[in-house]
């Protein structure tokens, strides 16, 4: 049975609005307009213990609030949510003892304590047996490299040390699933990798389940199979990732430069994307028209200076994705 | 032992941290002098001057200026502010990593309340003593000192009077705590809170000095079970039957505000949103 079960997942936000300038303000104390967001308005999936899905869509797609739903934070309006035979937002005590949940953009570790201090709270408030606790945060320390940091107040951290700092945090208690909400927003490359490379063991080694949003596409291309884009509160595509990178990486570009002006092209399959001065870019259809050939009929009718081909960057790829399917940031 | 960890560890951090604020503790006590000092002479000022009306209120001026000093040096123990910390996780919404922790809700914040709310009274507390109750009177000021309960057994009814205003001004902050998740906003509620308190807690003005008629019904509220009632229990004013009645109050209210809190709290984070990526 699959370890997280969601089906039909809705829930709406209730948002105050007012008019710009004094006069709003001033009506708005009179009458509150309300107007009514729909976050998410048909979610399913599910997933299997040890699966790491990765979760995809714009900003205000709804990936946040499911997260905040599937770890018991909120209730959905309607529609089902099972995780290890539990629903989140009833049975949040049990419930959030087993999960482990790292929001990239907060921290849950005491801005004025020393990292460790922090660490010794938790496992407090979790409750976890000292001995086992012990061997857990060595563990983590050594695989986070954080020996250094320990002794170290929170706020002095920089952002890539305190990510891997909370990492350990929402893992002290052994949880067998992991929740991260964009686990890589702000990090520098180095400290990308680090924190990609420790979910990829984390999930390899250790069997935890592992679902986390992003919008750095190189994280999900290092870490997920599988694959859900969310835009407009529902899930438009849930496939392993080869399969997204397929239907949409289809597209190659072809980048000229003229000898003179750029021309007026007119070839089968091919689409022009901008012209500029003597340069111009044309995307087509591997599948329709091969690269050599392309080149062939344009060296052939025109004088060239410079020729090159590009597959279109993941980010592109995915926006596009996003557009065709009308789910491009309301 | 065990069940308490998770609630241990959300005291002793704030516990911790905020005695490391000592100028805060310091500036905050130069102030409680100043205004001591000022209310112990406009009392002054009343006993002497009409001393047919403060006879008829059976609390006496030596009293009124213990209760002074002794309010005073408890005002960090009034509950009228937010904890500043769960005004802080609910603009950040860092409030949604406390409905993480798998503790009850209520019992975590009533603990980390506590914590900062001990920390801030106990040092300021100390000095206060110090100050008007060794000091002064090693000036020749002892007529205008803070004066030693009258017997032991006011000191042990103290004691836990006192316990007990703390767990109450706990409990009242909850309330306030919980409207500042409501409304997303500590500022408002603030400042309702605070003018209340300071009347009906008797930091304004001792609570027996009001007009006979209302007495009995400030006697009963709430928010006399935060300051006045420990610091009459101090001073011998209220003793034997009434200061076990005073305690009984206190129990109750205490009781009954976190019944309530426990209820508006699982009503409120039932429709909590966490908003925001």
């Amino acid at each position: 049975m699959a370890q997280i079960l969601v089906q039909g997942l809705a829930k709406t936000y209730r948002v105050a609005e007012r008019d710009p300038g004094v006069l709003g303000a001033v009506r708005g104390l009179v009458r509150r307009r309300w107007r009514t967001v729909e976050a998410l308005k048909d979610v399913s999936f599910a997933l299997e213990r040890g699966e790491l899905l990765g979760f995809i869509g714009p900003n205000g797609a709804g990936k946040s609030t499911t997260i905040k739903i599937l770890s018991g934070i909120l209730r959905p309006d309607s529609g089902r949510v099972e995780i290890d035979g539990l629903v989140p937002h009833l049975d949040r005590i049990s419930h959030v003892a087993r999960i482990g949940v790292v929001f990239g953009q907060r921290t849950q570790l005491w801005w004025d304590l020393p990292v460790i201090d922090g660490f010794d709270l938790l496992r407090d408030i979790y409750r976890v047996d000292p001995r086992r606790y012990r061997t857990t945060r060595d563990e983590l320390v050594g695989m986070l490299r954080l020996e250094r940091l320990l002794d170290q107040p929170v706020r002095q951290l920089s952002l890539g040390q305190r990510m891997r700092a909370e990492l350990a945090a929402a893992l002290l208690h052994e949880p067998s699933i992991l929740f991260l909400d964009e686990p890589t927003i702000g990090l520098d490359a180095p400290s990308k990798l680090a924190v990609r490379e420790f979910i990829k063991t984390l999930n390899r080694e250790r069997g935890v389940t592992v679902l986390l949003t992003t919008h750095d596409m190189h994280d999900i291309e290092a870490l997920a199979e599988r694959v859900i884009v969310i835009g407009h509160g529902r899930v438009l595509a849930d496939s392993p990732f080869e399969a997204l990178r397929a239907t949409v990486l289809t597209e190659r570009r072809l980048f000229v430069d003229f000898a003179q002006d750029a021309p007026d092209l007119a070839l089968p399959g091919v689409e022009i994307r901008g012209r500029s001065g003597r340069s111009m870019e044309l995307a087509f259809d591997p599948r329709m028209t091969n690269a050599p050939a392309l080149i062939a009929a344009i060296t052939a009718g025109h004088a060239v200076d410079d020729i090159h081909v590009e597959q279109p960057a993941i980010e592109e790829v995915i926006a596009r994705f996003y557009d065709l399917h009308g789910a491009g940031e309301a | 032992m065990e069940a308490l960890r998770p609630y241990i560890a959300a005291f002793s951090p704030r516990f911790l941290l905020m005695m490391q604020y000592r100028a805060a503790a310091v500036a905050g006590f130069a102030t409680q002098c100043w205004f001591g000092a000022v209310r112990v002479m406009v009392l002054a000022a009343f006993y002497l001057g009409a001393p047919e009306a403060a006879a008829g209120t059976s609390f006496d001026l030596s009293q009124a200026v213990t209760y002074t000093w002794l309010a005073q040096g408890l005002l960090a123990l009034l509950p009228w502010a937010a904890d500043p910390d769960i005004a802080a996780a609910v603009r950040t919404g860092a409030i949604g990593y406390d409905r993480l922790r798998p503790v009850d809700a209520y019992a975590l914040w009533y603990a980390r309340t506590a914590g900062w709310m001990t920390a801030r009274v106990a040092p300021r507390l100390g000095l206060m003593a110090l100050a008007a109750g060794v000091a002064l009177p090693l000036l020749g000021q002892a007529e205008w000192a803070w004066k030693p309960p009258p017997n032991a057994s006011a000191a042990l009814l103290f004691i836990l009077s006192l316990s007990l205003a703390a767990a109450l001004s706990c409990a009242v902050v909850m309330l306030i705590n919980i409207v500042v998740v409501a409304t997303l906003n500590a500022r408002g509620v603030n400042s309702l809170a605070m003018p209340v308190v300071i009347v009906f807690s008797g930091s304004l003005l001792p609570l027996p000095l009001y007009p006979d008629a209302i007495r009995a019904a400030l006697f009963i509220q709430p928010l006399a079970g935060v300051l006045d009632i420990p610091n009459r229990i101090y001073s011998g004013a209220l003793a034997g039957f009434m200061a076990w009645a005073g305690i009984g109050l206190q129990a109750f209210w205490t009781f009954a505000l976190i019944v309530a809190g426990r209820l508006w709290l699982r009503r409120v984070m039932r429709r909590l949103e966490v908003q925001g990526g």
